[in-house]
């Protein structure tokens, strides 16, 4: 059974071979274009290509710019016209390739206010939704049934929400944990449901939002409000005044340091996330792309490497299914790590 | 690099985006399902509480159900062997006063046969002295009037007493 499926496996990628060694006239495949477009922002939801046909799902466009004022259009304006109510694409080789720019007095290219309903914005509101639906389904059915216990996907997010809390944001912040925990539990939920989601290639998929810094940013600001609006007078204290010996102080080099931590801390937390999941994007559609940088090598040696690639991009599926809980779970740790060293006690 | 530069734009929907989520959630979220765990779980370590409770409770019954079985039929074995020993003394004293009685039956009928006897023989002195008299005064009147009609008579008459 399992040989005969590798079989036919194999006889479908000599055939793909075949069928784009024979196509050989196609346009060479740019990957870095492929993976820079996939795991940057768009203005647009492409979703397939077939032939010279873009499928796209067209985005709203804000912007607020200073010559040509506040203007709401969709993006598929912008492929009909070069630009729109003054607004266009910035230059290729320019600064702001692939952004929307506006051209003040001098004819210089400027960045507008723009708050745009991107690619990735969309698919935040639509984790966001489908995070708020999941979560607020599971708590109506628990007020329903106050005393039972739930059973398969409810008992599995139970197992989830309660090992989170109970072994996690529990021991790392200590006795009142339950202030930050629905934060950390958002948080968390969060990033594990748009890493889940950044792995589904089609569309309510496929956005790479964890993998954004803008998104990582405000992840981390909020674990940089949680840590220092909330932190004893001892933590400030370890901070300004620390335990060391006064000539360390007279020059402040150990506060400069540690003033210094503060910010260094959530910024860790943020590059980390943004690069672990970037990588794995970027990773999973490199492989991809093999089958097509292959493609005029010959049919033998696409075969090959077709087969070769969808082995190793279901193995990077399958490690990044675990990457997105792990860097979920790291920032969360991470994050009760962090808001537990702001909750210390004078220690005697 | 782009890349590592956060939009604003996207900046301002993910606050916007995850704060609402965040609020939501803090709100009617996460609090309802893991107190409702958490409910839960301390219902559950107080059932399991009673439940040994009630273990031992019955167990306890059990060991004072023995022990009020066993009482009771010491009790029971008490109360026979009471029950015997009554019987027994019961049909002992039965026998003693019988003893007794029949002594006293036997002592009263010799008594009586004493005295009967003393009776008889009283009436018989009486009788053997009215016979002698008869007897005196028949052999006196047949002396009076023959001598071998005397003896005859004495004979005859002794006779009669033995006869008697």
């Amino acid at each position: 059974m399992n040989k005969k499926f590798f079989t036919i496996l194999l006889l479908l990628f000599v055939c793909l071979g075949l069928w784009a060694n024979e196509k050989e006239s196609t346009p060479k495949v740019d990957v870095k274009s492929v993976i820079f477009d996939h795991i940057s922002d768009a203005y647009e939801w492409h979703i397939t290509t077939i032939g010279e046909k873009h499928i796209t799902i067209p985005l709203p466009i804000i912007v607020y710019g200073e010559t040509n004022g506040f203007k709401v259009f969709m993006s598929s304006q912008l492929h009909h016209h070069d630009s729109y109510c003054g607004y266009q694409y910035g230059a290729k080789e320019g600064k702001y390739a692939g952004k929307i720019v506006e051209l003040n007095a001098r004819g210089e290219e400027v960045r507008p206010w723009d708050f745009s309903l991107t690619k990735n914005a969309v698919a935040i509101i639509i984790n966001c939704i489908l995070l708020a639906v999941v979560i607020l389904w599971v708590a109506s059915w628990y007020k329903k049934k106050p005393m039972e216990a739930p059973k398969g996907f409810r008992g599995a997010l139970e197992m989830l929400i309660m090992s989170i809390q109970d072994d996690l944001i529990k021991p790392c912040i200590g006795k009142d944990y339950r202030k930050y925990s629905p934060y950390l539990l958002t948080a968390f939920f969060f990033i594990f449901f748009n890493n889940l989601m950044g792995l589904i290639p089609l569309f309510p998929g496929g956005a790479n939002t964890t993998g954004n810094i803008a998104v990582t940013l405000v992840l981390a600001l909020f674990t940089f409000f949680a840590v220092n609006i909330f932190g004893t007078k001892e933590y400030w204290k370890e901070i300004l005044w620390p335990d060391v010996p006064i000539w360390m102080k007279a020059i402040p080099l150990m506060p400069i340091i540690e003033l210094f931590g503060i910010f260094t801390k959530p910024f860790a937390l943020m590059i980390r996330l943004f690069a672990n999941i970037m990588a794995g994007h970027s990773i999973v559609l490199g492989l991809t792309c093999l089958v097509f940088i292959t493609a005029s090598m010959g049919a033998a040696v696409c075969a090959g490497m077709t087969f070769v690639s969808v082995f190793f991009t279901i193995f990077m599926d399958c490690l990044e299914l675990l990457v997105a809980y792990i860097q979920a779970y790291v920032f969360t740790m991470l994050s009760s790590v962090f808001i537990g060293l702001s909750k210390v006690e004078h220690h005697s | 690099m782009s890349l590592l530069m956060p939009e604003t734009g996207l900046v301002f929907w993910m606050l916007l985006a995850f704060g609402i989520v965040f609020f939501i959630l803090a709100k009617f979220g996460w609090p309802i399902i893991t107190g409702m765990v958490e409910k839960r779980s301390v219902f559950i370590n107080d059932s399991v509480k009673a439940a040994e409770e009630a273990n031992k409770q019955l167990e306890n019954i059990k060991i004072e159900t023995a022990a009020i079985l066993a009482n009771a039929q010491q009790e029971q074995m008490k109360i026979l062997n009471e029950a015997s020993e009554l019987r027994n003394q019961i049909i002992q004293e039965a026998k003693e006063n019988a003893i007794v009685e029949s002594q006293k039956i036997i002592e009263n009928a010799k008594r009586q046969i004493q005295l009967e006897k003393e009776k008889s023989l009283e009436a018989m002195k009486n009788q053997i002295a009215e016979l002698s008299l008869d007897i005196v005064e028949k052999v006196l009147r047949a002396d009076l009037q023959k001598d071998k009609s005397q003896s005859e008579m004495i004979e005859k008459l002794l006779n009669e007493i033995t006869l008697n």
